[in-house]
């Protein structure tokens, strides 16, 4: 079922973005199974359970999986990036099922824990990427997180070990990322964040400290040639790759 | 001026408890009083403003009136991004709060001076400014900041302020020019914050012994228009702002007035050099206020 899902998602995000010009393919495809579990099994229209996505460059995955949960019609969907619609590139709040306004990285984990202080009854999910942890906003909030001990925030960062323009190891190390948040006073899971039993669990997992979910996913996940390629941070599709793409999915 | 606005602040408290201050690690010997009676009601983010401003915005968005305090540059240039897209674009109920305006912190040096903030603050399009020259007007924009949801400016002073009498109005509003001293000619001395007592002592020369004194606290992007109301029954303006003239008062007005009267806007401004040497802020103000 999850697995059905993730790949109706992924073909969706490849067909607007093939339609739209659209790039950050690859940050897009990386986070759609954890998109997936969290909006399966989280945050419901039920429940005040919220999901701030920081890396808001990868909004479009974000707006397909609302859209398939029916927080968002096909009918905002399609306006994806059009003039005079409010289906921006970033995330934004104007989209329904969206909540915070994202773009420029660095934003989401404060804001979060602002709500989460506040409000300790609901669940805040706050989905980071990697390059975005060079941000010194988040170690700021990191910090605040772990002091006043939000256990009702869940933050996953998608470690897909690539940032805008190489490889986050050249660009700015974040191993061992693992130690550097657990002596921060966070509770660390490491977890495949493409198999969506692992993601299951691990947002599940009982914690007195607030947990830190390092999801280690591949960007551009689902599509060979996209798989750990830098390019498709920014590349868009053509109609022959579209077809390509499909087919893998 | 900052205990007045921690006791407004308490006031409001016991009418409304979804009212909150957080403060990046200054307010000693200012803050106690609320910290003593309403510590839910107060945080220390300590040294931080990106995560204050940001952390604001998260509380504000539950329902809650925040207000976060520091001094000048550090709660608006440092956070200045956030203030932008996470409070003033989500138009959240959020007040930025800024001690030591202009000059007031001379001898500390230009990283605590703050003579570019209105600059910044005024071009966040929801964003108001309230400026209060002393203690009454103060409470005043207290009363409006309650009242009126939305992101804001509160730019407080730390000196010993100007009092005046000669006041008509109840409540303030968003673009009101308060009439503190009537004059004979159809010219005036305008200024906003603490900037009133420049206003005064200019006044005393014989040159301008007979213009008008406004004072103006609160003023926005979106009030530009109501200002002309004012503007077009002058022939002459003097503003008198601690403040850089590039984006500062008296660039509004002149915005605001548009070309369109015959009315020469004069300023007293600080100059836009960098302070390098050491002064307090009655040396400081000598060398570099200019007009």
């Amino acid at each position: 079922m999850y697995k059905k899902i993730s790949s109706l998602i992924r073909k969706k995000i490849l067909e607007i973005a093939y339609i739209k010009k659209a790039n950050h393919i690859g940050s897009n495809l990386s986070i759609v199974d954890i998109l997936v579990v969290l909006y399966k099994d989280q945050i419901k229209k039920n429940n005040n359970n919220k999901l701030i996505l920081s890396k808001g460059h990868a909004c479009l995955s974000l707006y397909c999986i609302l859209n398939y949960f029916k927080f968002l019609s096909s009918k905002n969907l399609d306006k994806y990036s059009d003039n005079n619609s409010v289906m921006m590139s970033h995330a934004s709040h104007k989209v329904p099922g969206v909540f915070f306004s994202t773009g420029s990285l660095g934003h989401g984990l404060s804001y979060a824990a602002g709500k989460c202080y506040i409000n300790k009854k609901d669940k805040i999910f706050v989905l980071l990427s990697d390059g975005e942890l060079n941000e010194g906003s988040n170690w700021e909030a990191l910090l605040f997180i772990a002091h006043h001990k939000l256990t009702n925030l869940i933050i996953i960062v998608d470690y897909n070990k690539l940032q805008g323009i190489d490889h986050v190891d050249k660009v700015i190390k974040l191993d061992p990322i693992d130690k550097k948040l657990k002596s921060f006073g966070f509770d660390v899971l490491s977890i495949n964040g493409h198999k969506h039993l692992e993601i299951k669990k691990a947002i599940k997992k009982k914690h007195k400290k607030p947990l830190f979910i390092i999801a280690n996913t591949i960007k551009g996940k689902g599509v060979d040639f996209m798989e750990n390629k830098v390019l498709w941070h920014y590349k868009s599709l053509d109609l022959d790759l579209l077809g390509k793409a499909l087919k893998q999915l | 001026m900052r205990k007045e606005f921690i006791k407004a602040i308490c006031d409001q408290l016991k009418k409304n408890k979804k009212l909150f201050l957080l403060v990046g690690d200054l307010g000693y010997g200012m803050i106690e009083p609320l910290v003593k009676k309403y510590p839910n009601s107060f945080l220390n983010v300590g040294v931080a403003e990106q995560n204050m401003a940001g952390v604001a915005a998260g509380i504000a968005s539950e329902g809650y009136q925040v207000f976060i305090y520091s001094i000048a540059n550090f709660s608006t240039f440092r956070c200045a991004e956030q203030i932008r897209n996470d409070i003033d674009y989500h138009n959240l109920n959020v007040t930025v709060v800024s001690v030591g305006s202009g000059l007031e912190y001379g001898k500390l040096g230009y990283s605590h001076h703050a003579l570019q903030d209105l600059a910044l603050m005024r071009t966040f399009p929801n964003t108001k400014i309230i400026s209060p020259a002393n203690e009454f007007e103060l409470n005043k924009s207290m009363n409006y900041i309650f009242k009126n949801p939305g992101p804001k400016y509160l730019r407080l002073s730390k000196e010993e302020t100007v009092k005046y009498t000669s006041i008509k109005k109840t409540n303030f509003k968003d673009g009101d020019w308060i009439l503190i001293k009537k004059g004979k000619l159809n010219k005036a001395i305008v200024s906003t914050g603490n900037s009133l007592k420049k206003s005064f002592e200019l006044s005393m020369f014989k040159k301008f012994k007979d213009f008008y004194i406004y004072s103006v606290p609160i003023w926005s992007m979106k009030s530009k228009k109501l200002h002309q109301n004012y503007l077009k029954k002058f022939s002459e303006l003097m503003v008198v702002e601690t403040h850089l003239e590039d984006g500062g008062f008296s660039s509004y007005l002149r915005e605001a007035a548009k070309n369109q009267y015959k009315l020469k806007i004069k300023s007293i401004s600080i100059s836009p050099k960098v302070v390098g040497e050491v002064g307090d802020k009655a040396f400081l103000e000598k060398k570099y206020l200019r007009n």
